[in-house]
């Protein structure tokens, strides 16, 4: 187990090495503009540019600038060329609020993704399983930015039950819950509708074998046999998505969702990055991003050993 | 082996009827094709103590028939007809919760793979453990696990206290096997269904396990339901042969009338593929040409006509199952030739009963 982690700890940290790598060249190589004229404003003389160019560094080798800029990411000073804002205390600023979008649209999402899978899974074929799986499809068809749009409209518009935008600190939990209710229902639906499906056919997969049979066989009742028998065997792929998603969303992915609904958090901060092409910013949001991914990966692969217990964690030595 | 008069002395001690008796048993699958009639109409009864073996080719019906009898084929495309009784009491009209007492407890069942009947996810005694508790929630956690030891110990795995937390993908093939008959008894159940519970196995392996349920047959008095499509498995343990082909039984009796006076020729096939040691190699390994028919197009009379060499007019009519010898009612066949001919023709050289298209 500890070979395993540390194996994977110094993986993750090549898989972050390279994607800052890429980003800090995709960034110089294909610029849209030079950023010292950006930052020197319109009307800017060349002297004017110039001297940005010497005091930000664009001068200096690539390696030296890269090095500069991982440094600065790294002991918390690196500043935005748009707004000289502090990117890493204003994406430690938008945690909570994104932290709090996540999960509780996690736990949302996986309740009815379980819930529905599993019934479509045991009434396959009948009635239950045919109005889910026309639910699951409406969920997954909708695009978050159009059932956002229409949940604005008809709770915060048309019938004011909802406040309109906004993130309210966990402090007024009635005011913090109330704020993310919409964001928590437009971000969860469309994953319920996908993780039901999965679920289903992983638990139909897993009727089929033999063991289930044995278990049917011993005398169990059919709802021991779903809930202890298929259930479990059935949780790997479901597994798989929620680390891979979750890590996106967490590392600043729910950008849709948090810019209509103006949750000032990671995501919101991403998409400000990607409009204004703030190197700093999106340098630091890619490399955030991209370190929750790699984490819940690993958290996956210990959550594989543990489900299935014929995968073990560091004795491949293939 | 022949325990045919000793099982009838039990039952007669038992009183009432057999322990397990199938009458006129037919399952019906609904298909995009149309209805595949997967047993059509089988009949047999089983006595304590006595093994009654099953043979037949893939699709013969052998293991439906086997998970008919606990009604592990019912669904909502399967079509169940005919009655199965146990201890007298009938099984078919058994709600669902009703049959879940009787699986498991009065009516084991063991499967071909051990590789795949056992959740790999959890450890064999938490398995074994399971099988105790669904049936019996007044043993505690721990009897069960003692008991599970017990009966681990009594399947011939060593060091069982040790292995009882093992997962299934730690146990060989053989021990896995042994670990599911293991369960099978945890109730002491008064039949062993076994589906082709050697054919996964390696040969030494086989003999093993063989020995190891004639030796439950024996010792604990357990009927047994043996299927296989090895003839060799049946020689070792059966004391009573049913031989399946399409659906149907075409030919039943006792283990030495199967051996040695086989009526039906799809069992001449059979006995003729067995390699022997005590006889001359064949140049070719002896086969029944042809495959088993499709259960949607069965052919119009005998099933086995077209991959029988000794057809003639009348094997167009459905032969019944019907006792052909003068003086055995009890040893029963589906074919129309007439004993003399069959005796000729299985013949296919002196001491070598096989099918062979006659010289």
């Amino acid at each position: 187990m500890l070979r395993f982690l540390i194996r994977r700890i110094l993986g993750a940290m090549a898989v972050l090495f390279a994607i800052s790598v890429l980003v800090f060249l995709i960034f110089n190589v294909v610029p849209a503009t030079n950023p010292a004229a950006r930052i020197a404003g319109k009307n800017a003389t060349p002297q004017l540019i110039k001297n940005v160019e010497e005091e930000w560094g664009f001068d200096k080798a690539l390696p030296e600038q890269y090095w500069t800029q991982m440094k600065l990411i790294f002991t918390g000073k690196v500043e935005s060329f748009q707004s000289h804002i502090n990117v890493d205390k204003r994406i430690a600023e938008g945690i909570p609020a994104t932290a709090s979008l996540c999960i509780g649209a996690a736990i949302i999402w996986l309740s009815f993704g379980f819930l529905f899978g599993y019934l479509s899974a045991v009434r396959a074929g009948g009635w239950l399983d045919r109005g889910l799986t026309v639910l699951a499809l409406v969920g997954v068809s909708m695009p978050v930015f159009w059932l956002a749009s229409l949940l604005l409209y008809y709770f915060t518009y048309k019938i004011e039950i909802f406040p309109a935008s906004g993130y309210e600190p966990l402090s007024d939990p009635g005011k913090w819950l109330s704020h993310l209710i919409l964001p928590w229902i437009s971000l969860a639906v469309l994953f319920a509708g996908f993780y039901s499906r999965v679920l289903r056919s992983s638990m139909l997969d897993v009727m089929n074998e033999d063991y289930v049979r044995t278990a049917r066989a011993k005398g169990l009742s059919q709802r021991r046999v779903m809930t202890k028998h298929v259930l479990r065997n059935s949780l790997i792929p479901v597994i798989t998505l929620f680390g891979l998603d979750f890590g996106v969303l967490i590392g600043g992915g729910a950008i849709v969702t948090e810019t209509l609904f103006n949750i000032e958090g990671v995501g919101l901060f991403t998409a400000e990055a990607l409009q204004t092409q703030d190197f700093p910013s999106i340098m630091t949001v890619t490399l955030f991003g991209a370190f929750f991914i790699v984490l819940f990966n690993i958290l996956v692969d210990i959550a594989y050993a543990y489900l299935d217990p014929r995968i073990r964690l560091g004795t491949s030595t293939a | 082996m022949s325990a045919t008069p000793e099982s009838a002395s039990v039952s007669a001690i038992v009183g009432g009827g057999p322990l397990l008796a199938v009458d006129g048993l037919r399952v019906g699958f609904a298909t995009e094709d149309g209805r595949v009639q997967a047993v059509d109409g089988v009949d047999f009864q089983l006595e304590p103590g006595e093994v009654l073996a099953i043979v037949g080719e893939s699709g013969s019906g052998k293991s439906v028939t086997a998970q008919t009898i606990i009604g592990l084929t019912r669904s909502p495309n399967s079509h169940i007809e005919g009655s199965v009784r146990l201890n007298g009491e009938e099984l078919t009209t058994q709600s669902e919760s009703e049959l879940q007492k009787v699986r498991g407890s009065q009516i084991a069942m063991i499967f071909q793979d051990p590789m795949t009947s056992m959740n790999p996810v959890f450890t064999v005694g938490s398995q074994i453990i399971e099988a105790i508790r669904a049936h019996d929630t007044s043993t505690s956690r721990k009897e069960s696990r003692a008991r599970a030891i017990e009966l681990l110990e009594a399947v011939g795995i060593p060091d069982a206290a040790g292995r009882v937390d093992a997962y299934p993908h730690e146990f060989s093939g053989g021990m896995r096997q042994r670990a599911m008959i293991a369960m099978g008894l945890a109730l002491e159940p008064s039949v062993l269904i076994a589906d082709e519970p050697t054919t996964a196995l390696d040969v030494t392996i086989q003999a093993q396990i063989l020995d190891l349920i004639q030796d439950l047959n024996k010792s604990r008095g357990l009927a047994t339901i043996l299927i296989t499509h090895d003839l060799g498995v049946v020689a070792e343990v059966a004391d009573r042969v049913l031989v399946m082909y399409g659906g149907k039984v075409v030919e039943r009796g006792t283990l030495e009338d199967i051996f040695y006076d086989p009526q039906h020729p799809y069992t001449w096939g059979l006995l003729g593929s067995l390699t022997r040691i005590d006889q001359p190699r064949p140049h070719r390994l002896p086969q029944i040409s042809g495959a088993p028919p499709s259960l949607l197009n069965l052919p119009q009379g005998c099933a086995f006509r077209p991959r029988c060499p000794h057809e003639f007019a009348k094997c167009k009519e459905v032969p019944g199952l019907d006792a052909r010898l003068s003086g055995d009612p009890n040893h029963r066949d589906r074919c129309w030739l007439e004993p003399d001919q069959k005796r000729k023709l299985r013949e296919v050289e002196p001491g070598r009963i096989g099918l062979e298209e006659p010289t």
